[in-house]
């Protein structure tokens, strides 16, 4: 059986943040997306739509790669690095 | 507003190369870097070919933090059911001069850091930049948080998502059609049960590829390397075959299924994941270098767009430490005739394009169009497996002979409209 990917995200070191450093502009993917890029090339699978269709991102666990942000074609994300002494801190990769 | 003499945005291998080269000859210069140290927001595939920059600060590479000196080669192309390796050894490889180390960016660029140090310079970790400060178009300085530090020179090596650089005019906003996603597991294994998988001499280090079913038709593939007691064992897949495709696989899932194939099971079969990592890639070649310098400011590393990937050979740490070599080259002679504009740092790309570094991405200008090709991904690893497959093969029937059984796989595989303008196209890489 494969790891699960929250086993996986587990395994890494994250320090929180206080406040998401990913925004989605719910309106957009509501009305204009119809692709839903982020929640195919997210490698921590962090982007879903919750119970009233709206997507949403569990930032906490995100690998800081960016690539939703290239990839979303409807500019819904406004996406920054994490503050400070913040987010995921790699042991070793 | 505080004042110093460089700022260098990012210490990774870039941003750490241009201070040492600036802290040995007394420049004064400070390192913010985002991570709690340097090398905690890297991730590489990993293997720096250190053969290239062996002449920039030679008494550093004595020291290099390395995990394996890579001695073997191989490729798999996989096919249906059916796969090809080829293996390349050399004692050139490896030998008392390596051309090539795996490596793991926390402890490499934690160490250049210390030396960076060591040689006078401030590298500041937990120091995230917010914006590269300009004033009538130059570069005069960075705001962090509600700090703001004044700068001679901002060498910008802020990595390959370049949002300071973009916002801030200085270089394009990075597209999923330049750019890979690259993301690998770091699995711990016995050094011995490695030296056993990869039949090494002990010490001695492989790299690993796989083209084919593995991406499922999406340019990339999958990549193993092994360190001391672990394997990087991930994928890169291009992005924008990544993002056009609407089979139901997530990125994450392609890793695990990749993990799962017989190929690959026994060769991480009681490993045990110590981290997952994911990291973008640029891979648009040099149509997409930026400018690299401006009035008050250098871009180098990933934030240049410096790296290359020649589909078996994938290079980028050591264009950033050169990038960051000639970039700390620049600098000096910028401050010796007192003059930090464009044409005062202006020997930076002309030290880039007489180096290796533009050069072998020159060379390299049609590989990125050429990877586009999807047949390199799907035809020619099941073609390569199926006609030695055929070679291979007895059964209970009469046999073909050897030459007509290769002509007969090279007839139906690579004698076609589309291999022949594919083979065509080859003459430009």
């Amino acid at each position: 059986m494969p790891m699960k990917i929250d086993a996986k995200l587990g395994l890494d070191v994250f320090k929180l943040d206080k406040e998401p450093h990913i925004v989605i502009d719910t309106d957009v993917c509501k009305t204009v997306c119809t692709d839903e890029a982020c929640v195919y090339v997210c490698p921590a699978d962090l982007y879903e739509r919750d119970d009233q269709g709206r997507m949403t991102v569990n930032w906490e666990g995100c690998l800081e790669c960016g690539t939703c942000l290239m990839c979303c074609d409807h500019k819904a994300l406004t996406w920054k690095y994490p503050s400070g002494p913040f987010g995921v801190q790699y042991r070793m990769s | 507003m505080e004042q110093v003499e460089c700022i260098i945005v990012g210490g990774g291998l870039a941003g750490l190369s241009a201070a040492y080269g600036l802290a040995s000859a007394g420049v004064e210069v400070m390192v913010l870097e985002r991570g709690d140290y340097s090398g905690a927001k890297n991730v590489t595939g990993g293997r720096l070919y250190v053969k290239p920059i062996r002449g920039f600060y030679p008494e550093l590479w004595e020291e290099l933090p390395y995990e394996r000196p890579i001695a073997r080669e191989l490729v798999t192309m996989m096919g249906d059911g059916a796969h090809t390796t080829i293996e390349i050894a050399s004692d050139r490889f490896a030998g008392a001069k390596p051309q090539s180390y795996t490596v793991l960016r926390a402890k490499l660029d934690q160490w250049l850091a210390e030396k960076v140090t060591e040689k006078g310079a401030m590298v500041v970790p937990n120091m995230k930049v917010d914006e590269l400060l300009r004033k009538d178009g130059r570069v005069i300085g960075i705001r962090a948080g509600g700090d703001e530090i004044g700068a001679q020179v901002v060498i910008v090596a802020e990595g390959v998502l370049r949002l300071l650089s973009s916002e801030a005019g200085l270089a394009a906003e990075p597209q999923a059609k330049h750019h890979a996603l690259g993301y690998k597991e770091v699995i711990e294994l016995p050094s011995g049960v490695i030296e056993d998988r990869w039949h090494l001499n002990p010490g001695e280090g492989a790299a690993q590829f796989f083209m084919g079913a593995c991406t499922k038709g999406m340019m990339g593939g999958g990549f193993l390397y092994t360190n001391k007691e672990s394997i990087s064992l991930g994928m890169v897949v291009g992005m924008e075959d990544m993002r056009r495709r609407r089979d139901g696989t997530e990125s994450w899932q392609l890793l695990d299924e990749f993990k799962e194939l017989p190929q690959i099971k026994p060769l991480v079969a009681g490993g045990v994941v110590a981290e997952y990592s994911a990291h973008s890639v640029p891979e648009g070649g040099i149509s997409q270098v930026p400018k690299l310098a401006g009035d008050g400011y250098l871009v180098a590393g990933d934030t240049a767009g410096l790296s290359l990937n020649a589909l078996v050979t994938v290079r980028g740490m050591d264009f950033a430490i050169a990038s960051g070599y000639f970039a700390a080259e620049a600098v000096k002679r910028a401050k010796k005739a007192g003059d930090f504009t464009a044409a005062g740092l202006a020997s930076y790309e002309a030290s880039l394009r007489n180096s290796f570094v533009l050069k072998d991405l020159e060379t390299a200008r049609a590989i990125p169009g050429f990877m586009e090709n999807p047949r390199l991904f799907t035809h020619y690893p099941v073609a390569v497996s199926r006609l030695l497959e055929s070679i291979y093969t007895i059964d209970e029937r009469p046999q073909a002979g050897l030459f007509k059984k290769a002509w007969r796989g090279l007839r139906r595989d690579f004698m076609n409209v589309a291999t022949v303008k594919d083979a065509w196209s080859m003459r430009k890489i």
